[in-house]
């Protein structure tokens, strides 16, 4: 069977959808080979969880040559919003949850959640402003002290 | 090609240990299989998922993975982590002698 993985830690720190979307899967699919997931939210990335904002994450149409979008026309306004809804309705046909009820479900498999503290100092966000799933907010020592010993991964 | 032998009878599965021939696999094996899991007694809920399993095999050719587990085996996402902490779909697969489900959510 060769070498297998126990543990991983997962730093989201983007906050728009294709920074997201990895992370979610990458967790939920560790927990479902049986992987012990641990998911931390830092700086932009705090939007996943965010209770206002995680059901608006939007794909980033500036700046994302992967796209094959002229720079000027992804800058147009509501570009970003039609290029979300198009890649929302092909997901929605391969069943791959929205934000929000990935973020529970994952929960479900047991992985935590963990706001930075850093983070929610800086745009001032307390647990109350961040989804129920969210167990704490944590330091980075804290966060440290919690993937010893495992894989950590950053997106 | 490895083999096993459950309820005394020797069987063909891959490295994983998934059976290689779906039709090999008889009720009786499931609770060996299960102890070999780390799980050391089959509940009615642990029946529950593995019988619908075998049927979404049958049907479709693959077994399904923990979303659509949770969304229509009729055992939630949480109970079902409870059940095969070492992954639902995953070990839920190997006790009922079917492939392992392949999908990434």
């Amino acid at each position: 069977m060769g070498d297998t993985i126990e543990k991983v830690s997962i730093i989201v720190s983007k906050g728009s959808l294709e920074g997201i979307y990895p992370a979610l899967i990458m967790a939920n699919g560790a927990r479902a080979e049986g992987i012990e997931a641990n998911l931390f939210f830092t700086f932009f990335g705090l939007d996943a969880v965010h209770k206002r904002r995680h059901d608006h994450i939007k794909v980033a149409t500036v700046g994302n040559p992967g796209l094959h979008l002229a720079t000027m026309a992804g800058g147009l306004p509501g570009i970003s919003s039609v290029m979300t809804h198009y890649l929302e309705r092909k997901m929605e046909k391969l069943d791959i949850p929205s934000i929000p009820e990935f973020i529970e479900m994952i929960s479900d498999t047991g992985a935590g959640l963990y706001g930075c503290k850093a983070s929610c100092d800086l745009f001032e966000l307390t647990k109350d402003d961040l989804v129920d799933q969210v167990k704490d907010i944590i330091t980075v020592g804290e966060f440290y002290a919690m993937a010893a010993g495992g894989e950590i991964i950053f997106t | 090609m490895p083999t096993a032998t459950y309820a005394g009878k020797n069987v063909a599965v891959n490295d994983e240990g998934f059976f290689e021939n779906p039709d090999e696999w008889t009720e009786e094996m499931a609770p060996e299989i299960a102890r070999a899991s780390g799980i050391d007694e089959l509940t009615e809920q642990h029946w529950r998922v593995l019988k619908f399993m075998r049927t979404e095999y049958a049907e479709k050719g693959t077994g399904p993975t923990v979303r659509v587990l949770g969304k229509t085996s009729g055992v939630s996402v949480k109970e079902l982590y409870e059940l095969f902490p070492k992954g639902p779909a995953k070990t839920a697969a190997k006790i009922a002698g079917i492939p392992k489900p392949r999908g990434c959510i």
